[in-house]
């Protein structure tokens, strides 16, 4: 019943010229999307991917298992030291995460273009 | 549509569905509850609302309630009133004994919480009442959420 979660990994730069490695997340984030979500994101270079940006705009479907899933990935990359964004939430999981407190965690941006100017 | 308000119908109509406790199967309640809000003239944010609550209160239900017993079944109860719709989401569990502590985002990236246990923080930020009721012989609990037309107004 849930929509498979995809993840596909692109290496961008930041107009400011710094590497930023996308997770383009696709389909349903649920407790069965652990190995897209975790998965995707431990497979990147800890000593190059120091901005991750997360590309929610394929997303239809996040539930509270989906927004674990973003916190332990928030951990992981909070002790590895690095930073992550993310962009292309609708206007009601951007209150969800809100709610929840992920902002004071990962800065939230509405485009990818927005996103890619403040890093 | 004219929406349910506008219909010449009892005060509460409801509607009724039946999940398997299988993951998943939460979606089919959502959008049964996402259909009636928007006969019932919702504005889209608050279908949003409404969605994710039921959608977490399904989600307990299968999963803590009915503990994944694929045998037992969570019952959805639509009842749409003049200016609220109630949903009850019943399954064969003991029901809840305490409510959680409000998440902390905090203790949670220092490791001190577990990340997930939001489901019933979300319900009841969500919705504008929701009460959790164990049922007699520790059988047939639910939890009861309502949503109301005009919160907007209040």
């Amino acid at each position: 019943m849930q929509n498979e979660t995809k993840a596909r990994v692109e290496q961008l730069a930041s107009p400011a010229g710094h590497p930023v490695s996308v997770l383009r997340f696709e389909g349903d984030i649920a407790s069965t999307s652990k190995d897209a979500v975790l998965g995707s994101y431990q497979a990147l270079p800890k000593e190059t991917s120091k901005l991750v940006l997360l590309d929610f705009s394929k997303v239809d479907y996040i539930n509270s298992s989906g927004i674990a899933l973003v916190i332990q990935m928030l951990i992981e990359a909070s002790n590895s030291g690095q930073k992550v964004y993310a962009f292309g939430l609708s206007a009601h999981f951007t209150k969800v995460f809100t709610m929840v407190g992920i902002t004071k965690y990962a800065g939230l941006f509405a485009t990818q273009a927005e996103a890619l100017a403040a890093l | 549509m004219s929406g349910l308000k506008s219909i010449d119908a009892p005060k509460s109509t409801t509607v009724e569905v039946r999940l398997p406790s299988k993951m998943g199967f939460e979606k089919v309640a959502m959008s049964t509850a996402s259909a009636v809000a928007k006969l019932m003239g919702f504005p889209e944010d608050r279908v949003e609302d409404l969605k994710t609550a039921v959608a977490e209160a399904c989600i307990n239900a299968i999963e803590h309630g009915n503990r994944l017993n694929e045998k037992l079944s969570v019952d959805v109860v639509l009842s749409a009133g003049v200016d609220s719709l109630e949903v009850k989401v019943i399954d064969d569990g003991k029901g809840m004994t305490k409510q959680p502590a409000k998440p902390d985002i905090d203790r949670k990236m220092h490791g001190e919480e577990d990340p997930r246990g939001m489901g019933m923080f979300l319900i009841q930020a969500l919705v504008d009442e929701a009460e959790w009721v164990a049922g007699a012989e520790g059988k047939s609990s639910y939890v009861r959420l309502v949503i109301r037309l005009d919160k907007e107004a209040e």
